[in-house]
């Protein structure tokens, strides 16, 4: 077996995974808090690599700045904030109303904002896919003594932009105050009340993360694999929810070792098996996976905020 | 200080309360004893602002709570230690208490209420950084209690505090309960054990489906025939 070959595939899994894991957060933060799956996060992930698109194309052209990826990178914050308020506008009209109803009510409406969300995309950006201006410049960083590159500088991107923004949040989540009234939320919302936490502000703070870092994630997706398409919510969001159930849903740790995990298995799944059997093996996973820890690698018996 | 004026609520069709009438005044012990479902726990509920009374006022100091939401309640001066605890599994000990304060981050006394809290129950100080989850059934209530008073509370709820604990922390319990009251704090205090109840309470009111069939001083209360069979084993 070519052992660089190998090094190769891991790091492709792994900057994957990264990727994957700040989507999959966005989904275990929401169930941990409302026991909600959010099928419309996957679509506010594709509403990161649309916003990534315009800006490139339209916007900074529109202010004279040509797009480079200093000036791409300018746009996370503008992309992350408006990810983030689409989020938390969803969680407002589409499932706070549906708070004390039945629990298929708000996952039905769950399904319907994800369509409305690709039907955006469909009307702003077309049926195929856009193509998004290359900025990533894509030199070797790291060449092994074969000549593979094992790292290269758009790969750093991707890590300079996720890995940051995981550490951050795993402050706020265990350090500030905010954070700490999330995870007393996610624990006993009831009890919450009780303590002088402002729960709805909580839970929208909560979709506000959430759809932040699905933002970043969309800008990471649109600029290395240089497209914008309105279906990309799908295939990215099943993979990240798949890795949030597969680390334990509503375990914050669990979804970015199960995005990490996935992300491998893919990457090692594509090159020695064939892309095509891809899916059938990270479902195959997941399923031998829950079949012996019902709860996921790191899921306590019920779901948790941090 | 807090008066509920012929307060109805419902749970969806089910007539909760049906008119409960109870005034609680500064400084007292107050208590609400009545047997399971009789709407103890209900009527707290309508007081911390978990339930809305569909009729009828609940009053503190000058205001009207009825629609008032339960995290503006706690910073008009009312806490609740919940029935079951409900403290917070996966935060340690410090944590919950500090969720307790949540109201008052900027306040300077906060550092000396985590230490009367301590001083109150040496046990959670022992077990600052372990998570409440697995704490004993004795400890977490004293959680409970302690995570209420970190908001410095001048009206206390307690919800069934001898719940589930062995006669020897029942008492402990109690006691301690006493002493809260000495130190200032007006407390409302719902228990199934009548007898530990009137013991530290200086009146009483009986519940019984939804309504006050009885209200008086404690030491009448624990003299009433009625009472003694009904709440105190004859």
């Amino acid at each position: 077996m070519d052992l660089e070959q190998f090094a190769v595939i891991l790091s492709i899994g792994l900057f994957n995974g990264l990727i994957v894991a700040l989507v999959a957060i966005g989904y275990t933060l929401v169930y941990g808090i409302i026991e909600l799956i959010n099928f419309a996060h996957g679509d506010v992930f594709m509403l990161g690599t649309l916003l990534t698109y315009f800006g490139l194309v339209a916007i900074l052209p529109g202010f004279g700045v040509e797009a480079s990826l200093i000036s791409a990178l300018a746009l996370i914050p503008f992309i992350m904030v408006i990810t983030a308020v689409i989020n938390a506008s969803i969680e407002r009209v589409a499932y706070r109303p549906l708070r004390n109803a039945p629990r298929l009510a708000p996952l039905i409406s769950a399904i319907g904002m994800s369509f409305i969300l690709q039907n955006v995309g469909i009307i702003l950006l077309g049926p195929s896919p856009k193509a998004v201006p290359s900025v990533l410049p894509n030199d070797p960083l790291i060449v092994m003594p074969g000549g593979r590159t094992l790292i290269s500088l758009n790969e750093v991107v991707v890590g300079a932009v996720t890995i940051p923004l995981l550490l951050a949040l795993a402050y706020f989540v265990t350090s500030t105050r905010q954070g700490k009234a999330m995870r007393a939320t996610a624990q006993d919302r009831e009890a919450a009340g009780l303590m002088g936490i402002n729960v709805n502000r909580t839970i929208s703070q909560t979709f506000l993360i959430g759809g932040a870092l699905a933002g970043a994630a969309g800008f990471v997706v649109a600029l290395f694999l240089g497209q914008a398409w309105w279906f990309f919510g799908f295939p990215f969001g099943l993979l990240a929810f798949t890795s949030a159930v597969l680390g334990g849903i509503g375990n914050i740790t669990g979804a970015a070792l199960g995005g990490i995990v996935l992300g491998l298995v893919k990457s090692i799944s594509d090159f020695y098996i064939e892309a095509r059997w891809t899916n059938v093996i990270v479902f195959s996973i997941l399923i031998i996976v829950l079949v012996f820890r019902p709860t996921g690698l790191l899921g306590a018996k019920q779901a948790e905020g941090a | 200080m807090l008066e509920l004026h012929d307060v109805h609520a419902y749970y969806g069709n089910i007539h909760a309360l049906k008119g409960v009438s109870l005034t609680v005044d500064e400084g007292e012990v107050v208590t609400l004893i009545g047997s399971n479902g009789a709407g103890k726990s209900t009527t707290l509920k309508t007081i911390s602002g978990l339930l809305r009374p569909r009729l009828g006022e609940v009053r503190f100091e000058d205001g009207v709570l009825n629609a008032v939401p339960p995290h503006q309640i706690v910073s008009l001066g009312i806490s609740q230690s919940p029935e079951g605890r409900r403290v917070f599994p996966r935060m340690t000990v410090a944590e919950n208490l500090e969720m307790g304060a949540f109201q008052r981050t900027a306040d300077a006394t906060l550092q000396e209420d985590f230490k009367r809290v301590y001083r109150l129950f040496p046990r959670l100080e022992e077990r600052r950084s372990q998570r409440a989850g697995t704490l004993s059934g004795g400890e977490q209530q004293m959680l409970a209690i302690g995570r209420a008073l970190m908001a410095k509370p001048r009206l206390l709820l307690l919800d069934e505090p001898s719940m589930g604990l062995a006669p020897v922390l029942v008492e402990l319990i109690f006691d301690i309960i006493r002493t809260i009251n000495q130190q200032g704090t007006t407390i409302l205090l719902v228990e199934q054990n009548a007898l530990m109840a009137l013991g530290v309470a200086g009146r009483g009111y009986i519940l019984q489906t939804g309504q006050i069939v009885l209200a008086d001083s404690a030491d009448r209360l624990r003299q009433n025939d009625d009472v003694r069979k009904a709440y105190l084993g004859g």
